[in-house]
């Protein structure tokens, strides 16, 4: 294990996974709306925003699956060091972490049950860039309509028909982060010029 | 005093609230669903608000302002103590005003002011389960909801009709979340219910029963009725005696042994605020800062 692995958790726990998860659950309730979530340092090539969200939710009760973008030596070490959280198969994952090509195909996560839909995966999308263009998103949490650059559409919409099951998406890119549970409807950008 | 050092942040340990919170997330994800979590004990009896504590504890940070109600009012035994509570293990600020607190903890009220988009209401829930006393079995329960299967809800309702002439039930009136999940609102009067349609966040926490459930802001929510007997969100039909309005849920209070009553606002900061504004109602005096 590198030293590396060592640094870059919360320096003050309590307060800053606070901080954290009021942006996840913002994210979450507002989906497409963008959050600033900070406290983490993790290794490349893992995101400020989606380490720390890592450290808010992730823990030795939360079975986490690495895609192969993020399947790396240090980035394993430096989630069980600050989190224990057990690395598993696809199937088996509460979580899952990584580029959405390495995170494909999205059937092999697990999208609750119909008694106990709660029991799907979350997905950690990592992204280059979130901006509010693109994709048009309604549904709980949204007045009239919002906009997120979604890295692809059919798999969303296909994911919505789903509800009550199905998986929910956090984007993470730098220091933000965007949710899209799986309530939300996707249609696309009809004026993406305006 | 305040006790920070002894305590971690909020009371609960860390790993308690990432379960919270995971719960939370999902619940949010699955609008109405109620999400089974490993509730803990507080230290404070079940009925008291254990499952909105732990909600909020998972919640609060410590830039937040804490504001806590019970039926409306700032200052009941209830809400005193679960505000004093967080001043204490969070150190957050606290406040009476509906308009300057960031987490609102309730039971059993919307606050009459309208919520924003900045604020977070937690309900306390003392049954979650909509269906319970319909069917008592938790194993059929969960069935009904998976099948959708909510006939027994609306036959219910019925047989209100059937005895009373209208729909009797007058508080913890059951409602449908975005066409999918019949919901319990927690028992607020049935007045309040088309408030929860709101740019908030809400979250519900039942300690004992072990559930949390969630509507994200302009969540749809309907109160279930019929057509020809349509959802009457009824209050008492009388003015507020101390500020005058018309427009809010009341309390009665008996004044004497002769049975006098009068009618006052339940929102204690929503009354308060209205007189300190210059309203009068017919029992009420000018607003001083420093009465009652």
């Amino acid at each position: 294990m590198q030293k590396q692995s060592l640094i870059g958790g919360f320096s003050d726990a309590p307060k800053q996974s606070a901080q954290a998860f009021r942006a996840a659950m913002n994210a979450m309730a507002r989906p497409g709306r963008l959050f600033e979530i900070t406290g983490a340092q993790p290794p490349v090539p893992l995101s400020v925003a989606g380490g720390a969200l890592v450290l808010t939710l992730a823990d030795t009760d939360t079975p986490l699956f690495l895609a192969p973008s993020h399947d790396v030596p240090e980035i394993r070490d430096w989630i069980a060091f600050h989190t224990g959280a057990p690395i598993v198969p696809a199937a088996e994952a509460m979580f899952a972490l990584g580029d959405w090509s390495a995170l494909q195909p999205l059937d092999q996560f697990a999208i609750g049950t119909s008694q106990y839909p709660d029991r799907s995966a979350t997905l950690i999308v990592e992204q280059p860039l979130l901006k509010n263009t693109g994709a048009a998103l309604s549904g709980p949490g949204i007045e009239h309509q919002h906009h997120l650059n979604l890295p692809d559409l059919q798999p969303f919409q296909n994911n919505a028909m789903l509800f009550p099951l199905g998986l929910d998406f956090y984007f993470t890119a730098g220091t933000q982060i965007a949710a899209l549970p799986r309530s939300t409807q996707v249609t696309p950008a009809l004026q993406e010029s305006v | 005093m305040t006790q920070n050092g002894q305590y971690n942040f909020a009371y609960l340990d860390e790993q308690t609230k990432r379960m919270i919170r995971r719960a939370i997330l999902k619940g949010l994800a699955v609008p109405g669903y109620q999400v089974p979590f490993a509730s803990r004990e507080m230290p404070m009896p079940y009925g008291w608000g254990t499952g909105g504590v732990q909600v909020s504890a998972a919640c609060l940070t410590a830039d937040d302002t804490f504001k806590v109600i019970d039926q409306g009012a700032d200052d009941t035994t209830n809400a005193v103590s679960i505000r004093k509570f967080f001043e204490r293990t969070a150190d957050v600020a606290v406040t009476e005003r509906t308009s300057d607190a960031s987490v609102i903890q309730t039971r059993h009220r919307i606050p009459e002011e309208p919520l924003s988009e900045d604020q977070i209401l937690v309900y306390q829930v003392p049954i979650p389960e909509p269906l319970r006393f319909l069917e008592p079995r938790e194993t059929e329960t969960r069935k009904m909801h998976a099948l959708e299967e909510y006939g027994l809800m609306h036959v219910k309702l019925y047989e209100d009709i059937a005895r009373h002439g209208n729909i009797a039930t007058s508080y913890a009136y059951p409602v449908k979340v975005e066409g999918r999940y019949v919901m319990d609102p927690s028992p607020i009067p049935k007045f309040d219910n088309p408030k929860m349609e709101m740019a908030a966040i809400q979250l519900f926490g039942a300690g004992r029963e072990q559930r949390i459930y969630a509507l994200p802001p302009y969540t749809q929510v309907v109160s279930l009725d019929f057509e020809d007997h349509p959802f009457d969100p009824s209050k008492a039909d009388h003015l507020c005696a101390l500020c005058g309005a018309e427009h809010t849920y009341l309390d009665e209070v008996i004044v004497d042994d002769d049975g006098t009553r009068m009618y006052v606002c339940s929102d204690t900061d929503y009354c308060a605020t209205r007189r300190a504004e210059g309203h009068t109602g017919t029992m009420g005096t000018p607003f001083t800062e420093d009465a009652a």
